[in-house]
């Protein structure tokens, strides 16, 4: 499960400096008397049939980032080119056209499906939008697409309320793959699932991208499902990205202290292990992005913090030996916490 | 967590067994049923309103039928028998012209039955449709919309519509007008606040980023999933429609003699109350049971349409 660079360096998706601040309005005149900075400045790329994980507590950004590129919400600032194009400041016909080669699949199975559509007209919508084919070879499609995802090409008719949450995401699955997309967006594709069925939801992906190339821009909380998808790992905390390296590296030789503080966090499986390791707590709760702390957002929580911490912000830098490995942080590197 | 490195061979039983397996844990009871046929024995399990949806099966194919089962005209005077009581040849008794009180109540029932129906669709239709745009487009739309709604609520009803039907004149068409336009107010706000939540829904998102057009998410997507609230406000409009025609009627302003209808029946039938008082009753009877009987469809329609509040009565 690591690198799966078949030569072909290309940038499929860029993210530049992309932000979004929700106003906060008050009073009858809904005057704006502040912002949330949900994604504040991030920044990133994924190459062609790449998995980029990207980690974070809930409320950091991950999915306010997720809508931003699909520009289900509008930016407040930055840009994002997917395949040399524009996407949030492209027409209305590009955008429909990119819609084709972007899709997404969402965290709630129960949510992501609309009750009163067939599944079979769930995963046919797609291929109606776009006017792909004709009736019957779409109807013939469906039945595939279905199949490539493990159901019964025979419960087209049926109603998504008389699935389980497992068959319900591969709906889900099988309605994104649809149009053959080149990028797909996974939002917590697993979280809502049963610990079983997250690893067939997980393999499932897994085979699809191997299958169709795809590209993954893989959100999750849990860095163990991270860890074991992804080719590159990014980090981030109160709307920005705080570290960002190969699978490998990050799990190995995490440098920012609060990446390393979530490792930490993660459980082994092996009591007798668990028992014998030391702990390292990170102190209070995530600060709210609507007042976010001056300088490095995570200093208040941090080890390491010094007067630099608080009053500016620290760049995403190269850091240590490997290549691509980028941290923002006064004070990176190993520390006395992953002994 | 359980898996870390090389879990994919752990579990790798294959899709289609864990799909057999996860099958198995469906709830029996809705297994295999389609939305329709769960909505039916929601239904069918409130016993109210199946008592008024016969009730009201019953009525509608009264009004339907009157002209040939009526035993007299509705404006067939007969000056020897006025003011009857009821008796084997009216069974309803005869008012101040000796019409029959029962063909007058059958044919007030038509009148009233389909005023109430044609005011209810025509009301939910315009407040949907303002509703819908107002919950879709939310921003100043919502904002306009909803100013004039309320502008709309603010208006007093009775003294509009006595004013409306003097300078119109009354006539079936221009009450049946009149009501729709008034009273889609109460509509447009449930929908819109449907449309409001609805909108931020999963699979709406997903039709989005399906490149749907507006015009296809508010159809297929969001319309279907706030069509519940919808049909049991239509139904409860149809009782609050019928009474509005019988206020309006009773005070005068509504359907004119000698045409029959529930309301103007009860306005003649005032002055003789004291001597005569079966006159009222049955035009009156047959107003409260035929509301009542749309409130219990009503409320047989909200709680097999919406699951949740069904299943919050069942487990509290």
């Amino acid at each position: 499960m690591a690198v799966k660079s078949q030569g072909t360096n290309q940038v499929l998706l860029k993210v530049e400096n992309l932000k979004k601040h929700f106003p906060i309005k008050k009073g009858i005149i809904r005057k704006t008397v502040g912002y949330v900075y949900a994604v504040d400045g991030v920044s990133f790329e994924i190459e062609r049939g790449e998995i980029l994980g990207l980690v974070g507590e809930s409320g950091c950004g991950k999915s306010t980032t997720a809508r931003l590129i699909l520009r289900l919400i509008e930016a407040t600032q930055g840009r994002v080119i997917f395949d040399g194009i524009d996407v949030l400041g492209c027409a209305r016909e590009t955008l429909r056209h990119l819609r084709r080669n972007m899709q997404v699949i969402f965290q709630d199975p129960y949510a992501s499906l609309n009750p009163r559509m067939t599944v079979g007209s769930i995963v046919e919508e797609p291929l109606l939008i776009h006017q792909v084919g004709d009736s019957t070879w779409r109807k013939k499609n469906v039945k595939e697409l279905l199949e490539t995802v493990g159901l019964n090409p025979e419960h087209t008719n049926r109603y998504p309320h008389e699935f389980s949450g497992g068959q319900r995401q591969r709906i889900g699955v099988a309605r994104a793959l649809a149009l053959k997309p080149q990028f797909i967006v996974c939002d917590e594709p697993v979280s809502a699932l049963d610990v079983s069925v997250q690893a067939q939801i997980l393999n499932l992906l897994d085979d699809l991208q191997d299958e169709f190339n795809l590209t993954y821009l893989f959100i999750a909380h849990d860095l163990s499902v991270v860890r074991h998808i992804s080719d590159r790992v990014a980090v981030m905390y109160l709307g920005k990205i705080v570290e960002i390296a190969d699978s490998l590296k990050l799990y190995e030789a995490p440098a920012h202290p609060y990446t390393q503080a979530l490792l930490a966090a993660v459980p082994i499986p092996d009591p007798a292990k668990e028992r014998q390791r030391s702990r390292f707590v990170l102190e209070g709760d995530v600060p709210s992005p609507i007042n976010p702390p001056s300088g490095c957002h995570f200093h208040p929580r941090c080890s390491r913090m010094s007067d630099i911490c608080t009053q500016e912000e620290p760049p995403l830098e190269s850091w240590g030996d490997s290549e691509g490995h980028l941290v923002a942080c006064w004070h990176p590197g190993v520390g006395p916490e992953m002994a | 967590m359980v898996y870390r490195d090389g879990f994919i061979d752990q579990v790798s039983e294959g899709y289609e067994g864990v799909a057999a397996r996860e099958r198995e844990a469906l709830p029996e009871e809705y297994a295999g049923k389609t939305l329709l046929q769960i909505f039916i024995r929601r239904f069918v399990r409130h016993k109210l309103a199946m008592a008024g949806l016969v009730v009201l099966v019953v009525l509608y194919s009264l009004a339907i039928l009157t002209p040939w089962i009526t035993p007299y005209e509705f404006d067939e005077i007969d000056l020897y028998n006025m003011y009857s009581p009821p008796s084997a040849q009216h069974w309803f008794g005869t008012d101040e012209l000796g019409r029959d009180t029962l063909t007058r109540v059958l044919y007030g029932g038509r009148i009233s039955l389909m005023v109430g129906t044609v005011v209810a669709i025509l009301s939910s239709t315009i407040g949907t449709l303002i509703g819908m745009i107002a919950g879709y487009y939310g921003k100043w739309v919502d904002n306009l919309l909803m100013r004039f709604v309320d502008l709309m609520l603010s208006l007093p009803l009775l003294p509009l519509l006595i004013v409306v039907a003097a300078i119109k004149g009354p006539g079936l068409g221009g009450i049946i007008i009149i009501l729709g336009l008034l009273t889609w107010t109460s509509v447009a706000r449930l929908v819109r606040g449907s449309f409001l939540s609805i909108r931020e829904e999963d699979y709406v998102q997903a039709a989005r980023a399906l490149g749907a057009s507006d015009w296809r998410i508010i159809v297929r997507h969001i319309l279907p999933n706030a069509m519940a609230p919808i049909i049991v406000s239509t139904t409860l409009m149809v009782g609050i429609a019928i009474l509005i025609e019988s206020v309006l009627s009773y005070l005068g302003f509504g359907i004119q003699p000698p045409t029959p209808s529930w309301g103007n029946m009860l306005h003649k039938a005032k002055i003789t109350m004291t001597q005569y008082p079966w006159l009222t009753y049955f035009p009156g009877l047959m107003i409260v049971l035929t509301v009542l009987c749309f409130n219990f469809v009503g409320d047989g329609l909200r709680d097999a349409l919406d699951p949740r509040q069904t299943l919050y009565r069942r487990y509290t």
